[in-house]
């Protein structure tokens, strides 16, 4: 199974055109079927990956409850504020009636210790803020670090010196410890804009680093030395000619950030810096969760559940990606 | 090689100078009162007045950088006359809550998590590395995809679902050891290991994972690449071309994400420290957040990044060392 | 002598869209002192042979008869051919920037192929080492072979690769495109070298590659590969002066010449050579043969039912086209490697 692909593989597509000649006339050429294109030839390889596909789902499945959260907080009966002391026992400190950390068919996945906040609500809604956190973040930190990236690596020289160094300065920093240094010091500001400022302020370097790489080996190739001869621009060139070479990486790139970011996000709330109560998230519900994983593991086990399937799916798409759109192909 | 060693230290100085920078920026200019902040929850106006002045925030922000660089590297006096507090070198902050300079605070918690530190990566490079290999060298087979597989489910794996897991099956349910505290190797070496076992583990795990995956995808690339080829061709024993051919070139971007790991880990590794309560530079970080002890803060931040940058430029060098090709950037 | 004789080679790799199959039976002889030059371009399964004399697939499977010296390689144990690898047959790769490894020195690496075959000490290895880097014109070989591949500019690099291949006096090298990455006068003199070594020490060459240029300077018989298997085989002179198969009268064709009047268009092969994964039934080439096209329907069944093997058609030239007639060859032998 792991060869070395000979060189013409695949089916070339379209006729070499020769012009008349005087020895017999040569005929034109079978048609080899229609011409798959990189990304179809792509998605077909990702198609055939399980793992992949059960990841996709998984996603799918995450977003889908969370921009539904209304709906279906509506049809459960309880929203992520709302307390419910009547399903705490009262004697036992707080803790929730009924087996299974109160999971019934009142608070369909139960509630929380102390306050009775329903467990599935705030579930979903805490599913809303990761989400919208990880991909506000890792949007922002994208476009910042393409647009480094692509500027330092095709201009090269003086602007390539700035930003590398700047990039170097960025990445020597201990980035948890200084996310939640500044996220203490800013003490008023909107947590979740605050939270999605800072991942991204020192995400950028990494993609931009990575960019920067591929735009350096890019800016060679010849059809950028033929649109330079044109006398195209230089944006013109980083956009129509660089750019759209680069969207594997920057796809494979972002879906495997996500987790990372996802992740951050629980941390920084598990710490006391990220989002504040009473929005739910679920590093918050981890946090709260602890003191009482003995008594009460559901609590605890539940929003560990989902942070790990939602990271668990995205690292399996992403490398599934990875292997689907590197031609090279390392893959098992 | 000199010139190559000359640039990276001046490169290294201007990075530290930029961070400290930057860190008073944080800690100095962007609140409305550092001095508020400084002295902690519960002060008076009064106390607030007196950290005022011993930060000298009055004085032109210029003043007070150079105060601080300077600080760092020979000490400062904070304020002066009867409420002048010393702060020796290397300065990096007073504590008010606790009355002790940050860096006696911290040089306190180091051993601890230096401890936690060196066994993790320990485990975690013999777990990686082995995984890694043997996954890379049996491509394609059932051994390849499980590893692959767990690594990735292992990764997922948010530390402290990790943590807790560990210690409610080993200590909880079969009682094997019993709940951690940190002894240090100094007073009962057996004792420091059955201790941080668990500690360790959950931190390797996860790191495990991540080396496994690299280093497969570092062999798999190795042995791929022409030279290995040759190296066959030139009738060596299979054993020497993946020993010394293959791996050596494919355990470098390892070796570079250890000493980076290693310099951030060495300024605490926050979450688990917390869950096992062992008392390291991670944990005073994570307390001090609650107390809102802002010198502490900003002192372990300091700290962090100079670990980080050293620990940047010892790659550096140990890479140059390994692949005659980099010495000549 | 006859050093190397392949009889019906064929190799095949499994992949994930199906069963490749690089090479579909082929045969040659190389005599020692003698060059023997492969031709054809990229996925005609030139390089694939060459790998496969050698043993170096990994995951391939590879059938066929190669007798090199007497010994049959198929199927022997991996250490009979292991020994006699670097050792009695060598090769020389096409980029010797990724062949050679990046950390060692090249006296290193040349000596360390000396040591495994010959159990010498590091110290004779070494001194070896700067020997055959002298041997191929390397001016202050004691200093360069403590330097490392980067160190060395290309054509450089390639005379290292050769002193590598030389440097346990092997019988048979086997040079896979040694010039296609280097510019036009370095590429003159690496083929220099290569003869001469060849007159000096007895050797037999084979000479991989897609350049006419190349073969007519250096080969004394050519075998012309396309889609996997032989199109033609005849001494060099003959091949150029009276090509037999269409494949190779159409490469012939395709050289740009000096003389051309003005506005003559170049000539190309029209479409694109075979996917190795569904080949053409038959002779692969016909789908873009000018024959093909122009032949009776009778006529062309013959060229789609079996894969045509080589047949004799004049003293010492084979081809493998079932519809072959003799033609008078555009270019002469001279003219290519003036």
């Amino acid at each position: 199974m792991t060869a070395p692909l000979p060189e013409a593989a695949a089916q070339g597509a379209g006729a070499v055109v020769s012009a008349a000649d005087p020895a017999p006339a040569p005929a034109a050429p079978p048609a080899p079927g229609p011409p798959a294109s990189p990304w179809r030839l792509a998605w077909h390889r990702l198609r055939r990956q399980r793992p992949a596909m059960a990841g996709l789902g998984i996603i799918a499945f995450f977003v889908l409850t969370s921009l539904l959260a209304p709906v279906f907080t509506a049809i459960s009966g309880y929203g992520p504020a709302d307390t419910d002391k009547k399903a705490l026992d009262l004697y036992l400190g707080g803790l929730p009636k009924g087996a299974l950390g109160g999971v019934g068919t009142d608070h369909w996945l139960g509630v929380e210790p102390g306050l009775g906040h329903d467990i599935f609500a705030r579930l979903l809604y805490g599913g809303q803020i990761s989400l919208l956190v990880a991909f506000s973040a890792a949007l922002i930190t994208t476009v910042i670090g393409v647009l480094l990236g692509i500027t330092a690596g095709y201009f090269g020289g003086r602007i390539d010196s700035v930003i590398s160094r700047f990039m170097d300065i960025m990445m020597s920093f201990p980035s948890l410890i200084f996310m939640i240094a500044l996220l203490s010091v800013a003490r008023n500001a909107n947590r979740i804009l605050l939270l999605i400022l800072v991942m991204s302020v020192f995400g950028w370097p990494y993609i931009a680093r990575l960019i920067r790489g591929q735009t350096l080996s890019l800016k060679h190739r010849e059809y950028v030395e033929a649109a330079r001869a044109c006398g195209t621009s230089s944006a013109r060139i980083l956009f129509t000619e660089i750019l759209p070479n680069l969207t594997g990486t920057i796809i494979v790139y972002v879906t495997l950030a996500i987790p990372g970011l996802i992740g951050a996000e629980a941390a920084l709330t598990y710490l006391g810096v990220g989002v504040r109560p009473p929005t739910p998230s679920w590093g918050q519900m981890i946090s709260d969760a602890v003191p009482y994983y003995k008594v009460d593991p559901m609590f605890f086990v539940l929003p560990s559940l989902c942070l790990f399937l939602v990271v668990l799916a995205f690292t399996l798409l992403g490398d599934a990606l990875r292997d689907a759109l590197d031609p090279k192909g390392s893959r098992a | 090689m000199i010139g190559f060693l000359v640039r990276r230290v001046a490169g290294i100085l201007l990075t530290l100078v930029v961070i400290s920078a930057i860190t008073f920026a944080v800690f100095y200019l962007l609140p409305s009162d550092p001095a508020a902040q400084f002295c902690g929850k519960d002060c008076s106006a009064d106390r607030i007045l007196l950290v005022r002045q011993q930060m000298g925030l009055d004085d032109p922000v210029t003043v007070q950088f150079g105060r601080y660089l300077v600080g760092i590297f020979a000490g400062q006096t904070l304020g002066s006359g009867d409420y002048a507090v010393h702060c020796s070198f290397p300065c990096f902050g007073y504590s008010y809550q606790s009355a002790q300079p940050v860096w006696d605070l911290m040089m306190d918690r180091l051993p601890a998590s230096a401890s936690l530190a060196v066994g993790a990566a320990f485990l975690w490079l013999v777990m990686g590395l082995a995984a890694g290999v043997v996954s890379a060298l049996r491509r394609g087979t059932w051994i390849d995809r499980t590893l692959m597989v767990g690594t990735i489910g292992i990764a997922a794996m948010p530390v402290y679902f990790t943590a807790m897991v560990l210690l409610y099956l080993v200590v909880g349910q079969l009682g094997l050891i019993p709940y951690p505290r940190y002894i240090a190797f100094g007073e009962h070496p057996f004792q420091w290991i059955q201790n941080l076992i668990l500690p360790w583990i959950t931190l390797a795990l996860m790191s495990a994972a991540m080396y496994a995956r690299m280093t497969r995808n570092s062999v798999i690339e190795t042995m791929a690449e022409p030279y290995v080829r040759t190296a066959r061709a030139k009738g060596l024993p299979e054993r020497r071309v993946v020993a010394k051919h293959g791996l050596r070139p494919a355990l470098t971007p390892v070796a570079t994400m250890l000493g980076m790991d290693l310099g951030g880990l060495l300024a605490g590794a926050l979450i688990t420290e917390s869950l096992f309560g062992l008392p390291g530079v991670g944990k005073l970080f994570a307390d001090s957040l609650n107390k809102a002890d802002q010198p502490v803060i900003m002192g372990v931040t300091l700290l962090a990044s100079f670990f980080i940058v050293t620990s940047n430029l010892i790659v550096d060098l140990v890479y140059a060392w390994i692949d005659p090709r980099a010495r000549l950037s | 002598m006859t050093l190397l004789e392949v009889k019906d080679l064929a190799v095949q790799f499994d992949t994930a869209e199906g069963v490749v199959r690089a090479v579909r039976g082929v045969d040659f002889t190389v005599e020692a002192g003698r060059t023997l030059g492969i031709v054809g371009e990229s996925g005609s399964g030139k390089s694939v042979t060459s790998l496969a004399v050698m043993g170096l697939h990994r995951g391939a499977e590879v059938t066929g008869s190669v007798r090199f010296q007497g010994t049959e390689l198929i199927g022997a144990p991996e250490e009979t051919v292991r020994q006699l690898r670097g050792r009695r047959m060598a090769m020389v790769f096409q980029d010797a920037l990724t062949s050679l490894h990046p950390y060692f020195t090249i006296g290193d690496q040349i000596a360390e192929a000396h040591q495994t075959h010959f159990g010498t000490g590091r110290k004779a290895a070494l001194a070896r080492a700067v020997e055959v880097l002298g041997d191929v014109g390397i001016p202050e070989p004691a200093r360069r072979a403590g330097e490392y591949p980067h160190q060395f500019s290309g054509g450089m690099r390639q005379r290292a690769m050769i002193a590598l291949a030389l440097s346990c006096e092997p019988d048979l090298i086997i040079a896979d495109e040694p010039t296609t990455a280097l510019d036009v006068t370095v590429q003159a003199q690496v083929l220099e070298l290569l003869m001469k070594i060849q007159q000096d020490r007895g050797l037999g060459i084979i000479m991989i590659t897609h350049d006419l240029g190349v073969i007519a300077r250096v080969a004394d018989e050519v075998l012309v590969m396309y889609g996997g298997s032989a199109a033609e085989q005849a001494p060099a002179e003959t091949l150029f002066s009276t090509p037999r198969h269409p494949y190779t009268r159409g490469l012939l064709d395709s050289l740009p010449r000096l003389d051309a009047a003005d506005g003559d268009p170049l000539l190309a092969i029209p479409g694109s050579p075979p996917s190795l994964l569904a080949p053409p039934a038959g002779c692969a080439f016909h789908p873009r043969c000018g024959l093909y096209a122009a032949a009776p329907e009778a006529v062309r069944a013959a060229c789609t039912g079996e894969r045509p093997p080589l047949r004799l058609v004049a003293e010492d030239h084979r081809t493998a086209c079932l519809l072959d007639s003799p033609s008078e060859g555009r270019i002469t032998h001279q003219e290519v490697t003036a």
